[in-house]
């Protein structure tokens, strides 16, 4: 991978870039065991395979997700992440 | 090539000497499982046959052995770590290495070259005066030098790299070592193997069995073997292994990169590393700069390796030493680091009974292959780990009891 679509800005040098790591739901806090927020302070998956990343365009200051196999490098899509409805 | 000596090269009565025996077919059932014969795994099965009289070992390489991390990594063995649980168990592994020649009787072109970690910045110096006193109190030498004795030490040393981040001092450190990195495989594997453990090459472990929380055996291309005890020392597979028992753990595997100069006549006796350079350098007896850099930026399970990394190593060694931008990189490669977040290793047991881990070895594995045979050997011996390895073990991270150790990391990551 040397070249990365951006949502926003299109096609990128991947220099312009940043891996923020793997998409991961937060355990409600409140509710789970410790153990439970232990494992999703340090925990990971790290076996191989097709993974949701977040990734950053640093120029645009654009968080958004991409789909990458982590053995080939292959990015299938990126997409911004759907905003979240707010409860007011 | 001469002819006598060709005479030798076809002759049956002169075989070429094997360092092994060449197992084929494994047997039904070993006591011990040893899933990766890099030299992590080969020294946990030496030592458990040396010291405890446990023979019956297997150890599984998929590939060759000696072909994974142990073979890609830049050599360097030091113990200037900056927590005294992680300088105390480094320096155990410097005091076996210096024997190990002769122990193993082999050359491992163990070579004594003194290291500095040079530092550009005041907030540097502030790591390595740290590192000095922790190492200090531990009783391994190590303590920081100012700009005319690195200079002294290194000559061609530019002390201002090209103006770019000009040298304030180093943390010098007295052990800091080379050897050669496949001998050091090739020595346990032939004391393992003279000592009756088996070494399996093109065997891959495809399963393992865990019943009632207890492993049982494991499937293989290779066939079945089953066995109560199984060390997994697969560095950046381990993802994969930890996947086949549903053991969670912190690991994450990120390629690291390390390339080699065409040869020279030695003049780089010494080991210098800088953190903000994100270099590390020595050159090996045949002569090559042996050269790495810092972690590739995101997760990949891959070996290959990028002209971005070598373009970015090459413009810091060249501030560093301006005359080598003639000389020509020959060689590149990777290798999978299997990271954790406190830069310390997991080592011991696991939640299921039986399944050993000897993991997490990041970019600091090939300096911890003795120490990490002999406390793995230990654990599986006598089912629990020495004092030494205490502080790596895996549940660590739920107990929030993390051995921060990314200070002495060699590069910054």
């Amino acid at each position: 991978m040397k070249l990365l679509q951006c949502p926003v800005n299109g096609i990128r040098p991947l220099s312009e870039f940043s891996y923020g790591g793997e998409f991961r739901t937060m355990p409600d806090p409140d509710s789970c065991t410790d153990q439970q927020w232990a494992a999703y302070v340090h925990y990971r998956s790290g076996a191989p395979g097709y993974k949701k990343e977040w990734w950053y365009h640093m120029p645009s200051g654009t968080w958004f997700i991409a789909e990458r196999n982590t053995i080939t490098d292959k990015v299938s899509r990126t997409y911004l992440f759907p905003k979240r409805e707010v409860a007011v | 090539m001469p002819l006598r000596l060709l005479k030798y090269a076809i002759s049956r009565e002169h075989p070429a000497p094997r360092f092994f025996r060449d197992c084929v077919e494994p047997k039904k059932t070993y006591d011990v499982v040893i899933i990766g014969g890099g030299g992590h795994g080969l020294a946990a099965a030496y030592y458990l046959a040396k010291d405890y009289g446990i023979t019956n070992v297997a150890v599984l390489e998929k590939g060759y052995i000696g072909g994974g991390n142990t073979g890609r990594n830049t050599t360097i063995i030091r113990s200037n770590y900056l927590t005294p649980e992680g300088v105390k168990f480094y320096d155990a592994s410097v005091k076996i290495y210096e024997g190990l020649s002769e122990e193993l009787d082999l050359n491992l072109f163990y070579s004594n070259r003194g290291h500095f970690t040079l530092a550009h910045t005041e907030s540097a110096m502030r790591t390595m005066r740290w590192r000095a006193e922790v190492n200090k109190h531990v009783g391994v030498e190590s303590y920081v030098v100012g700009p005319e004795e690195i200079s002294k030490a290194c000559p061609q040393l530019d002390i201002s790299c090209s103006g770019q981040a000009p040298i304030l001092g180093a943390l010098y450190h007295a052990p800091g070592s080379v050897a050669r990195h496949d001998g050091v495989a090739w020595g346990y594997a032939r004391g393992a193997d003279q000592l009756g453990v088996e070494i399996f090459q093109n065997t891959e472990v495809t399963r393992i069995d865990v019943k009632g929380g207890k492993v049982c055996g494991v499937q293989t291309n290779n066939g079945y073997i089953s066995t109560n005890k199984v060390l997994s020392a697969v560095a950046g597979f381990t993802p994969r292994i930890t996947q086949m028992v549903d053991l969670q753990t912190p690991i994450v595997i990120h390629p690291l990169q390390a390339c080699v100069t065409e040869p020279m006549k030695p003049w780089l006796d010494t080991i210098l590393v800088s953190g903000s350079l994100h270099v590390y350098v020595s050159q090996s007896s045949r002569g090559e700069l042996v050269m790495g850099s810092s972690l590739d930026p995101y997760e990949m399970h891959s070996t290959r390796s990028s002209l971005d990394f070598v373009e970015g190593l090459t413009s810091h060694i060249t501030d560093m030493f301006p005359f080598l931008s003639n000389v020509k990189v020959v060689r590149q490669w990777a290798g999978m680091a299997d990271l954790t977040p406190d830069f310390a290793p997991i080592m011991g047991k696991t939640p299921i009974e039986g399944f050993y881990l000897d993991a997490g070895w990041g970019t600091w594995g090939f300096k911890a292959t003795p120490i990490s045979g002999k406390t793995m050997a230990e654990t599986i011996a006598k089912d629990m780990a020495p004092d030494l390895i205490k502080s790596f073990r895996l549940s660590r991270f739920e107990d929030y009891e993390l051995t921060g150790e990314k200070g002495a990391a060699s590069v910054g990551h």
